[in-house]
């Protein structure tokens, strides 16, 4: 019988036909911990697990994204103990403060490839599904059961396919689209589920990082793109990792990219979703340019495209924060970033940065932000007072650039 | 015998423990205080053990967050039924040992009322009659009876169906 992206995968890691419902073990090829979650896999594993050491260094990764530098003396000491720890049980794959967001890395660095599971102690780890791989987001107790034994659990999920065609027109981009599938099937549309991008053969990695990523606001357990184009390019794909005709899906939507335009998630679901050219006049505080969803080269080319040798609106605090450092040394060299801090933004070290609410630019109640993250709940970003808006690059400059929520086609 | 807690749709991991509240930020003794300390305050001072939460759909949404379900399997909450749950509180709560059900309850019965949680027939018996809940599948069952799933992995030195290396 014909597979989903996802049977084949779980099936290839099981070493046997799989097919969704099924309950399997399955060897993990990387499971990653991030600075605020690492201290808790580390006392299951010792202390409840009895368990002293990881049981292969090389299939675990460590990252200190999410609060760095350290924004206080908690995550501070939080910090140094995972320090300790990497130094201990000599952990090859550590990214400490300014190497950037771990989803971004991970893929810099080759750690995932396409047709291999890895799992991450943050919900966005579908990330990894931008180049044909599962990736899922798990808490304390089943990363450290991962460290400790090289294995998880899985259920083998249903899948949705979203069968895109047509072209982008304009300035809109993957992150519209994928509002636009955020507003079709709603925050839990895909609970449970596997969701797979059908007809993007023609999308670049980022574009397909910020469609996989955003699969963790439709609740799905994983969100996966066949490799194709610049993706198979890139990396080595295996024989077995292709759709397959025939294959059993649970639900199918088409979307046409011919007549999308530019979107918006208004406070405070991420599926509250309008199109920007509806929105009301909203002026905006803050315009928030990074994350795991849209801070690589690609998103701010798109924004120095918009606002080089222009001016950021006044009274907008406009905060760039580059998804890795190779993000921030490749858009020094070619001018872009330039351009952007020339426009009055200002950079923050590449990392979640204000995404996650506890540092680098916290908001204040009343304050309103359009950020290129990836969820607006209430509190997100720092006050429960304050309201997130969430769009694409293109947005978030000609919002910078006007200070109200601006569709980046009438500019 | 079990007193129900109704609660509505999209409960959200910042409702049932709001981030200050985190371990790393409090300590981890002091997690049995903060269940819905905002959103609503008595219940981590009237709840029992064996209580049961009943709530719509989406339970458990937002983060990653395993203190959350944590910190409702330490006051001894008995289950948990709602139509659907978030995916990675589902998994949580499973490595922890907290029954999860999936089933709309919420018409059925009404916040503060005293029923039974029958967990070897799966059922939950009231005055007003018994409602069936979904037999979960095996590999749950041996979660539970050994407590959590890192007790089960401890003590078997292996997953549950999982062969012996
Ligand atoms: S950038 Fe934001 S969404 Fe992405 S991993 Fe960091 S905190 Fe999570």
């Amino acid at each position: 019988m014909p597979h989903t992206l996802a049977e084949l995968i779980i099936g290839h890691a099981a070493g046997r036909e799989v097919q969704a419902g099924d309950l399997v073990v399955v060897k993990v090829d990387r499971a990653m911990g991030v600075d605020s979650l690492t201290p808790s896999i580390i006392d299951v594993m010792q202390k409840e697990l009895g368990v002293e050491r990881v049981h292969d260094t090389d299939r675990v990764a460590v990252f200190v994204d999410h609060v760095a530098p350290a924004s206080s003396v908690a995550t501070a000491d939080n910090q140094a103990r995972i320090r300790k720890f990497v130094a201990e049980q000599e952990l090859c794959h550590f990214f400490d403060v300014g190497r950037g967001v771990c989803h971004q890395v991970m893929v810099e660095e080759g750690l995932v490839k396409p047709g291999q599971i890895a799992l991450g102690s943050d919900s966005h780890s579908n990330s990894y599904g931008a180049i044909g791989a599962l990736g899922t987001g798990m808490g304390s107790s089943d990363i450290a059961l991962a460290w400790a034994s090289g294995h998880t659990w899985l259920r083998v999920p249903e899948t949705i396919v979203i069968e895109v065609s047509g072209q982008f027109q304009g300035r809109a981009s993957a992150k519209d689209l994928a509002l636009a599938v955020e507003k079709l099937l709603g925050a839990d549309g895909a609970a449970y589920r596997s969701v797979e991008y059908h007809g993007v053969d023609s999308f670049s990695l980022a574009s397909r990082q910020c469609l996989a990523c955003m699969s963790t606001e439709l609740g799905a357990k994983a969100g996966i793109i066949p490799p194709s184009g610049e993706v198979a390019a890139r990396f080595p794909v295996p024989g077995w990792l292709r759709v397959e005709p025939g294959a059993r899906y649970e639900r199918v939507e088409r979307v046409d990219l011919s007549g999308l335009p530019p979107k918006v998630a208004m406070p405070h679901e991420p599926d509250n979703v309008t199109d920007v050219a509806l929105l009301d006049r909203t002026p905006v505080d803050v315009v928030f340019l990074g994350t795991c969803t849209n801070g690589r080269v690609e998103d701010i080319h798109i924004a120095a495209s918009i606002l080089g040798g222009k001016k950021v609106a006044a009274g907008v605090r406009m905060i760039v924060v580059p998804a890795s450092s190779e993000v921030l040394t490749d858009t020094m060299k070619d001018g872009s970033l330039l351009a952007l801090m020339e426009a009055g933004a200002t950079v923050g070290t590449p990392g979640c940065g204000p995404c996650i609410g506890r540092h680098m630019g916290v908001l204040a109640a009343g304050e309103v932000c359009l950020s290129t993250g990836n969820r607006n709940f209430r509190g997100r970003m720092g006050s429960p007072e304050a309201f997130i808006y969430v769009a694409s690059p293109a947005t978030a400059a000609a919002t910078a650039l006007t200070g109200i929520i601006t569709d980046p086609n009438t500019i | 015998m079990a007193r129900v807690w109704v609660f509505g749709e999209n409960v959200d991991t910042d409702q049932i423990v709001p981030g200050r509240y985190a371990p790393y930020m409090t300590s981890e003794a002091e997690l049995g205080k903060y269940p819905f300390i905002e959103h609503r305050p008595e219940f981590a001072k009237q709840v029992k053990p064996g209580d049961i939460i009943v709530a719509g759909k989406n339970f458990g949404c937002g983060s990653s967050r395993e203190y959350a379900p944590k910190a409702l399997k330490v006051v001894g909450v008995g289950a948990i039924i709602a139509p659907s749950f978030a995916r990675i509180f589902f998994r949580n709560a499973l490595s922890l040992g907290l029954p999860l059900f999936q089933a709309d309850l919420t018409s059925a019965l009404q916040d503060g009322e005293i029923v039974e949680l029958r967990l070897d027939d799966y059922q939950i018996v009231t005055p007003h009659g018994a409602y069936s809940l979904p037999k979960p599948p095996d590999f749950v069952r041996e979660i539970w009876a050994e407590g959590n799933l890192v007790q089960y992995y401890r003590r078997h030195g292996r997953f549950p169906g999982q062969e012996r290396a």
